[in-house]
């Protein structure tokens, strides 16, 4: 196949963007319990309460100003977070969504690829923002391996979701060096970072968005 | 667990109308959590600006008036405030003078105010930020997200407030708030873990006959567990690791702050424990405060601050302060 017959075939308008931060915020509230429950081992037990107010507030944005571009639901979404989920959470899935956004213009269709690209840009300005390396036990944990496995067709949506979630499961081990968990030291060793998790949810939401 | 709230959604702004009602000094946005000055902006004044997650009531909101904070902006419980919120308080307050932030060093709130600071700069507000950071339970390492800020926030709060209030320009205020923070350190304990109204419970468990050394205020965990001590002991241990870190050569400001379940009567106790430790390391003390300050919800405990002070610092902190929390001398 060809890149232009794929680009076609593959092509991502706004309404797949509004399915996935959709299906994104529906994972978040059915998981909202467990992320609190993970926060509860290592950090103070809000990480599902306050995602799920900050994507409640994503898709009421969505619904009263639907975007015009990829791009601008991203950054609708991104700024949502930023306003309504705070702690340091707020910031960073802010920064990941609206840096992606900006990465993708005005733009009215992307490609799988492009995505891709954004979302690595955004994963990349989350690690700058957040001084944060993989390894670290935090939500890079579960995104960097994800924009590994992005790649040029919706297929790679999939894998992404799995390698996200692979990525998550691989944090329990992990001792924290940043964000509150890292206060536990050796304690903080033996569970699953929620940041992690939330994140390997958005990831996997994706692949649910494709039609 | 019982508590005295009708349900967990509206706690934070349930115990902002409630501040609203008792204090009219304060303008209250319940439905934007901001607590302004009811005078602000003060003309020809630097602005301080503070927040963080809710739960360790009086601060910040319970700060906020004459000689110390001009707004507070608290988050919900344990969790940093969104940006909103601070570009919201500058507006408010600035007159032109300058804002500091006044910020806790914890990654939720040093991104949220960052954010805010690149926001309100935006709008044409000068701010200048100071991070607390005086907890020595965290070891300052790049493994770690570096101290906590704890009971010193209150003296930077107060010190920096007072400078303000003389009419001392943004670069000084933002300098006295440094040093302030450069000269603090502070250790708690926990002798019960706190509990959350969103959980219902406690976040962490700690054994009846344990205690928690170098607690952080969201039950954060410290150095280590140990069988419960007496009141004696544990002064010896917090007092000694604050003084493992600050070798004070002029007096101290003393903060023996309890976490929000330990009565007043324990608290004078270990006051009297504080400054017998105190005395015998040869550290002088120039002022004390004991209370319920910078508060952990219903957790069990205390803290001790100590801040070195030169003269000027001193005259700092008597200066005349009237806020809901802490008022003296007016």
């Amino acid at each position: 196949m060809s890149s232009s017959e794929s680009a076609v075939e593959h092509a991502l308008d706004t309404s797949f963007f509004q399915r996935w931060l959709t299906a994104a915020a529906e994972s978040v509230q059915r998981e909202a319990a467990r992320l609190t429950e993970l926060d509860s081992a290592i950090g103070d037990a809000d990480h599902g309460t306050n995602m799920q107010r900050g994507f409640a507030a994503v898709t009421e944005a969505l619904e009263k100003e639907p975007p015009g571009s990829p791009g601008a639901a991203l950054i609708l979404a991104g700024r949502q977070l930023i306003s309504k989920v705070g702690g340091a959470s707020g910031p960073l899935y802010g920064t990941l969504l609206r840096r992606a956004g900006k990465a993708l213009g005005d733009a009215a269709e992307v490609t799988p690829q492009q995505l891709a690209d954004a979302l690595r840009a955004g994963v990349d300005a989350v690690a700058q923002l957040g001084g944060a390396a993989p390894g670290d036990k935090t939500m890079l944990d579960a995104l960097f391996p994800a924009v590994e496995a992005l790649g040029g067709d919706t297929a790679s949506f999939t894998a992404a979701g799995e390698a996200a979630d692979k990525g998550a499961l691989a944090t329990v081990p992990m001792l924290a060096r940043k964000g509150r968990a890292s206060y536990l030291g050796e304690r903080s060793v033996g569970h699953q970072d929620p940041g992690a998790t939330s994140s390997a949810l958005i990831v996997a939401a994706l692949a649910e968005a494709v039609r | 667990m019982k508590m005295l709230i009708n349900v967990a959604e509206t706690v934070v702004a349930d115990a902002l109308r409630g501040l609203a009602a008792s204090h009219p000094e304060l303008t209250v946005d319940v439905e934007n959590r901001v607590v302004v000055r009811r005078d602000a902006p003060v003309p020809d004044k630097v602005a301080l600006i503070s927040g963080g997650g809710s739960g360790h009531e009086p601060l910040h909101g319970g700060f906020v008036g004459a000689g110390m904070l001009d707004a507070a902006c608290p988050g919900e419980v344990f969790t940093s405030p969104v940006p909103d919120q601070m570009v919201r308080a500058a507006a408010a307050v600035d007159n032109g003078k300058g804002v500091l932030f006044v910020v806790k060093n914890y990654t939720g709130d040093v991104l949220n105010f960052d954010m805010a600071a690149e926001l309100a700069e935006d709008e044409g507000i000068q701010v200048a930020k100071v991070l607390v950071d005086d907890d020595v339970a965290v070891s300052d390492s790049t493994h770690t997200a570096g101290r906590r800020g704890t009971g010193a926030t209150l003296f930077v709060e107060k010190i920096a407030g007072a400078a303000a209030e003389e009419g001392a320009p943004l670069e000084r205020v933002e300098a006295i708030a440094r040093r302030v923070n450069a000269c603090s350190r502070s250790f708690g304990v926990a002798l019960s873990p706190c509990s959350t109204p969103a959980k219902g419970g406690p976040t962490f468990e700690l054994p009846a006959g344990e205690l928690e050394l170098g607690v952080g205020i969201h039950g954060e965990p410290g150095r280590e567990r140990r069988a419960m001590m007496t009141s004696r002991e544990i002064a010896d241990y917090a007092v000694d690791a604050v003084l493992d870190d600050l070798r004070p050569d002029n007096p101290v400001l003393v903060l023996v702050n309890g976490m929000g379940a330990t009565p007043q009567l324990e608290l004078y106790g270990f006051a009297a424990e504080v400054h017998r430790v105190l005395g015998e390391r040869r550290v002088a003390v120039a002022r004390t405060l004991v209370g319920n300050y910078v508060t952990s919800l219903d957790m069990a405990g205390a803290s001790v601050t100590l801040c070195q002070v030169d003269e000027d610092l001193l005259r700092l902190w008597d200066a005349p302060v009237r806020t809901a929390g802490l008022r003296w001398g007016c």
